[in-house]
């Protein structure tokens, strides 16, 4: 199964909105380039016969141990914040979102 | 005062023990060095905290004598989050980052007594091979300073190699600690997924990430490990598991020689790679060829499993929690794609690209899910494997050190992910594997040999490891350009 003839300009402009990332016009050929690239190396893939071979996610077959249920941890607000780029009050602020 | 002669972290540590050297000396001469370094091997050098955590150590020395890793100089990986010294991963997103906590490895090499000098460079978000990815610059192989010291780990590998630190941590996906330490002639181990805490550890891709010890000696990395690894209740695929050894036991062991590793190899890696399985059958180790069938697949399983993962990590860099924010937007989604736009730079903007491609609708089967089911397939020849023999013995990278610029120069960014040949399989098993030196091209350039092992084999490798180091000099060779 070949899946490269999909993808195209369109489909970049697609890839962008779903990643939330703005591209420079400069940038674009040459990433759209080398998606395609990329895209050729991936679907070497399609080479191998997986029927019947279940995906695996985690490299590890182990269970998780849990731990107690606990509260463990403090909230420290102003702390954890302190980071961000835009804070007033302990609130996070954003461009508005509602009129 | 005889620290230009100390060249290991075990000599270091040592020295501290005999009080031959103080934790500030050690500290100065490091700090010295790291000024006169020519590699731009660090991000961010902690020169009055290091020496007001020697000054501490040697306190500690003088009341209770040497311990752990008291006095000890090491670096962090630029990924590895230090509360009060700023993490940026490399990327002009965490420019200004600092984080509130630190990372588990962090905290228990800080409380082993481990004195920071610094954090090291590195591709961004760990996503190259070659160091040249990162916001602040390119890291330089101290081999041959127009050369990459491969990557993502190439400040701390350049670091350690140029004798700006005995030691240093490192970050391991698809041989971010393997592959560097191999360009510039040290050592360094990928532990067992799930060994080593990936708490406060920046997310890449989640199922393979694994922090390492990188340092000139199998001994360094074994002191290091040890107080790196542990069970951590705060990092959910954290393992329990038995400690690594204080030393390892040397008996004979069955080597397997995977023939897919070595079709067309460069004979300037072919050549090492022979007398290093020499050296082990004179230790009294069998050599046995095995077959790794898939191993073919595993540059394209690795790149759409890891891309899907960092898509998906990298969703959380919003610009309103932290990081970079872009200016003058007027709408949420303008602010997403803008601060993200302005924030990444070009290789891991391809990266998430690649991720959300594999991971969208009318792809996931062909890409995502038949990924995942070659990565089965590549850890079922592993394991079969090691129902055969007891570790394996394959070259960290197809070629030596490059030129700077000439991945770019080729305008294929897929001719670098073809690095990584040799070290994603074990990464894409969850395997643990060390890469250390043995040999040299003629120019000289440094070549490195890996040996993979099974889950939660480290001892073993590390014992393999050691013994090779004891017959052989290569980790102690250093770097003309550098030398004191």
């Amino acid at each position: 199964m070949s899946t490269r003839s999909a993808f195209s300009a369109a489909a970049v402009d697609k890839l962008l909105r779903l990643s939330a990332l703005e591209l420079p016009d400069a940038e674009r050929p040459g990433v759209e380039a080398d998606l395609r690239k990329i895209i050729d190396l991936i679907d070497a893939l399609q080479a191998v016969d997986t029927s019947g071979v279940a995906p695996l996610a985690h490299p590890l077959a182990a269970s998780q141990p849990l731990r107690a249920d606990e509260a463990t941890e403090r909230v420290e607000r102003d702390r954890y914040q302190s980071g961000a780029p835009a804070v007033r009050d302990g609130l996070y602020l954003v461009p508005r979102v509602l009129e | 005062m005889v620290v230009e002669g100390i060249a290991t972290l075990t000599a270091a540590r040592d020295a501290l023990a005999a009080k031959a050297v103080s934790a500030a000396e050690l500290a100065r001469h490091h700090l010295r060095r790291i000024a006169a370094d020519r590699t731009g091997s660090f991000i961010t050098v902690c020169e009055e905290r290091a020496l007001a955590e020697a000054k501490a150590a040697d306190a500690a020395i003088a009341e209770d004598g040497q311990r752990g890793l008291l006095g000890v100089p090491i670096a962090h990986k630029d990924v590895f989050c230090t509360e009060g010294v700023r993490t940026t991963c490399a990327s002009k997103m965490l420019e200004d980052f600092v984080a509130p906590y630190d990372a588990t490895v962090v905290a228990k090499l800080k409380a082993a007594g481990a004195v920071l000098l610094g954090k090291t460079n590195m591709d961004e978000f760990a996503m190259g091979s070659s160091t040249e990815t990162s916001h602040f610059g390119a890291t330089r192989n101290p081999w041959d300073l127009g050369r990459v010291p491969g990557g993502s780990s190439g400040g701390s590998a350049a670091a350690v190699a140029a004798g700006l630190t005995p030691g240093a941590t490192g970050t391991d996906t698809g041989g971010s600690v393997r592959h560097p330490a191999a360009f510039c002639g040290i050592s360094g181990l990928k532990p067992t997924y799930g060994r080593v805490s990936r708490f406060g550890l920046v997310a890449f891709a989640s199922s393979l990430d694994q922090g390492g010890p990188m340092a000139r000696s199998v001994a360094d990395l074994r002191i290091l490990l040890r107080h790196m690894e542990g069970h951590d209740s705060r990092d959910s695929t954290s393992a329990p598991m038995r400690p690594t050894g204080s030393s390892g036991a040397d008996k004979p062991l069955t080597i397997g020689v995977p023939s897919e590793y070595f079709e067309d190899l460069d004979s300037g890696i072919a050549a090492p790679l022979e007398e290093a399985a020499r050296t082990f059958a004179r230790l009294g180790h069998r050599l046995r060829a095995i077959a790794l069938p898939h191993t073919a697949f595993a540059v394209p399983a690795y790149y759409v499993v890891a891309s899907a993962e960092a898509s998906t990590n990298l969703a959380r860099f919003d610009g309103v929690r932290y990081g970079h924010r872009a200016q003058g937007v007027d709408s949420m989604e303008a602010l997403y794609r803008q601060s993200r736009g302005e924030g990444f730079g070009v290789e891991v903007k391809r990266r998430i690209l690649t991720g959300t491609y594999a991971l969208s609708v009318g792809y996931y089967d062909a890409y995502y899910r038949q990924a995942q089911r070659v990565r089965r397939l590549i850890r079922q020849d592993f394991l079969d494997a090691f129902a055969e023999v007891d570790a394996i013995l394959t070259p960290v990278t197809p070629c030596v050190a490059f030129p700077l610029g000439s991945s770019e120069v080729e305008g294929d960014p897929t001719t670098l992910y073809k690095q990584d040949a040799f070290t994603v399989p074990a990464s894409l098993s969850g395997l643990p594997a060390l890469s250390i030196p043995c040999g040299a091209t003629r120019h000289p350039l440094p070549v490195g040999l890996q040996l993979i092992g099974p889950h939660f084999g480290e001892d073993r490798l590390l014992a393999l490891g050691e013994a090779f180091q004891r017959e052989t000099d290569w980790h102690l060779r250093t770097p003309p350009a550098v030398a004191t």
